[in-house]
């Protein structure tokens, strides 16, 4: 007996009963469609995060200043601690980091000819933006020769361009930075949202030793706001920032049950644990999808054996006229497949459907992919080779005679 | 070998939990090939049992039973399967036609387990409907039959793998006695081109049909007659 056939037979056996063929489905449908939407929300939230990582780029350290007592007053964040030295002696004397830099912010507002912006103004080394992986699209980037000469020179963030400059060229233009005239010589690729949800091209660079002496107050100018550690490889990452807190702690004198005056913190590690947690969101929806789909499947065999029990007379005269044991299963395995393939199928256009319907109304990223889809179309098949299998099993099992004087 | 069936000391024991029962208590008959034999009996005679043993659906407890010159109680389901397929026909008292099917892909069924491909499948069912008298009828329903068309149906269905044996079982059970009159008339005119038939009634003017009446009691065939002229060709 040929597939073709068979699958005729089976789809005319469902044609008959299309209101229970399709309550049938019904439970595969809404358990396919969850997995779909499930797995296209999961996913778009990891490439968010993953895009993120490798915005901040990749085994990052971040080194700010953390509280000091003076008098017996406690003070946090403000503190300057860190200074153009602890840069130079991490780069040096810690064996596990590749590259140090230190950076201070400001921020202020940005002036080019009638219109003006308030941004964040960075003082930088060449360094950080290697460590960041961040690049200048347009003229170049800050040099270690305009950090040492202090030269007023800065970068423009891709939205500070647009807002100072629209579609016009910024490079070779004098703009106003805290009234200071600094010649823009670049601007910076975009680098789109931080994983704390800012705009990180909303920010104008400018060589740190011209931050420290004209844009930002400080007792010292070698102070520096906050430090940019890079780790040598991935699989160094916690042992550098041990290096780094002991030589600090060493530097800055802090004995054993005294304060720290900064704090390290791995920003790799925070996403990490957001792309864990994420993780664990999708299994446990992942979970629920499941168990629908296995009551799903319980309900199909459920139909199916009540299909069985009610045409147990067609089974008989099918097996009388020549039909084999092994005919009689295929044909209601073949429906039971055909049911959850079917399902599977209007499962998996609901999904798609649910998943752009809640990326629109929640502006959530949803990614439903190919891999997805091509998963979910299998699982649902052998949903219905699972669950189909007792109930054709017992219809292959019935006598031929019983079955044929079965009222 | 003109011999079509050719069954020896065939017993059937059915056991039921405690009780045993013995439906055939030791049969042997010969059926030759162009014959047309009424199976008579009252309920519980064992003339469905023992149909049934002809009809490869149940096998014998013990005894021969040779179909065609095959040992048919050596045989398993699959092997089964296939001889019911190819080289016998069914025709039953309920028709047992499958419903909201066209009555020509009924007809069709025996082939499509032949393995034959749709389309020669068509030709030869509709020549077999055309041969029972129901060409223009091919695609109505079931429900659309009368219960003489429908067991034409049947009829058609049981003829178009050209089997060596022709069964009914009780084949005129559900209908009017003009329409047994046409099925019997049917009957007679396939047997007369030479298909062999074995038919269960326990209507004795229906059994006048056939050339030979077996009939049945207890177990046991008590009688053996010949009533009409048989086209015996040995």
């Amino acid at each position: 007996m040929d597939f073709l056939q068979t699958i005729k037979i089976s789809l005319r056996a469902l044609r008959t009963n299309k209101m229970r063929s399709f309550l049938t489905m019904l439970g595969i449908i809404i358990g396919i469609a969850a997995v779909i939407a499930m797995m296209a929300v999961g996913s778009g939230a990891s490439y968010v995060i993953s895009q993120q990582i490798a915005s901040i780029g990749s085994n990052i350290i971040l080194v700010i200043p953390g509280s000091t007592t003076s008098g017996g007053l406690r003070t946090g964040g403000g503190a300057q601690t860190l200074t153009s030295d602890d840069v130079k002696a991490i780069t040096s004397e810690c064996r596990s980091v590749s590259l140090a830099a230190g950076t201070v912010r400001s921020t202020g507002q940005v002036v080019y000819g009638n219109l003006n912006w308030a941004t964040v103004i960075t003082g930088a080394t060449p360094e950080m933006f290697e460590i960041r992986e961040w690049g200048a699209t347009a003229g170049r980037s800050i040099t270690q020769q305009d950090v040492d000469s202090a030269s007023k020179v800065c970068l423009l963030g891709q939205t500070v361009a647009e807002s100072l400059f629209g579609s016009a060229d910024p490079v070779g233009n004098i703009v106003r930075i805290k009234k200071i005239p600094f010649t823009v010589i670049g601007v910076m690729e975009r680098k789109g949202q931080s994983p704390q949800g800012t705009d990180q091209d909303d920010t104008i660079f400018v060589p740190l030793r011209t931050a420290q002496r004209n844009l930002v107050r400080s007792q010292h100018t070698n102070n520096i706001g906050a430090l940019m550690v890079k780790a040598k490889n991935e699989a160094l990452l916690d042992k550098a920032e041990e290096e780094i807190n002991s030589l600090l702690n060493q530097r800055h004198r802090i004995t054993n049950g005294k304060e720290p005056d900064f704090t390290t913190r791995n920003l790799s590690e925070i996403l990490a644990v957001a792309q864990q947690s994420s993780k664990a969101m999708s299994l446990l929806l992942g979970a629920v999808a499941s168990i629908s789909l296995i009551v799903g499947g319980i309900g199909i065999m459920n139909i199916m054996l009540v299909s069985v029990t009610e045409r147990t007379r067609e089974i008989g005269i099918r097996m009388a006229i020549g039909a084999r044991k092994n005919d009689i299963l295929m044909q209601f395995m073949t429906e039971a497949v055909m049911l959850t393939l079917i399902g599977g199928l209007l499962g998996i256009a609901l999904g798609a459907i649910g998943a752009t319907v809640v990326s629109k109304i929640l502006s959530w990223p949803t990614l439903i992919s190919i891999q997805s889809i091509t998963v979910a179309f299998f699982f649902s098949g052998a949903i219905g080779i699972f669950f189909g299998f007792y109930p054709a099993k017992k219809a292959a099992g019935l006598n031929p005679i019983d079955a044929l004087r079965y009222e | 070998m003109s011999a079509v069936i050719s069954i020896t000391d065939i017993r059937r024991l059915f056991i039921m939990g405690e009780q045993q029962f013995e439906a055939l208590k030791g049969v042997s008959f010969t059926v030759n090939k162009g014959e047309f034999v009424a199976i008579m009996g009252a309920s519980g005679s064992g003339k469905s049992t023992c149909m049934n043993i002809i009809g490869c659906l149940d096998p014998p407890t013990s005894g021969r039973y040779l179909l065609d010159g095959l040992d048919v109680g050596r045989m398993d389901g699959n092997q089964l399967a296939d001889i019911r397929n190819k080289k016998l026909g069914f025709v039953f008292q309920g028709f047992n036609l499958l419903a909201r099917t066209p009555a020509v892909e009924n007809v069709e069924l025996p082939l499509v387990y032949a393995g034959i491909g749709s389309k020669e499948r068509r030709i030869i069912a509709m020549a077999a409907l055309e041969q029972v008298g129901l060409a223009g009828k091919e695609f109505n329903h079931s429900s659309q039959l009368s219960g003489g068309q429908q067991q034409r149906v049947a009829i058609a269905r049981a003829l178009v793998n050209k089997p060596s044996l022709l069964l009914a079982d009780e084949p005129t059970g559900n209908l009017d006695s003009a329409t047994t009159e046409e099925i019997m008339n049917l009957f007679t005119a396939l047997n007369q081109s030479g298909i062999t038939i074995v038919m269960v009634t326990h209507e004795h003017d229906v059994a006048a049909f056939a050339g030979r009446q077996l009939t049945f009691k207890d177990g046991h065939i008590i009688s053996d007659s010949q009533t009409g002229p048989t086209d015996r060709k040995d």
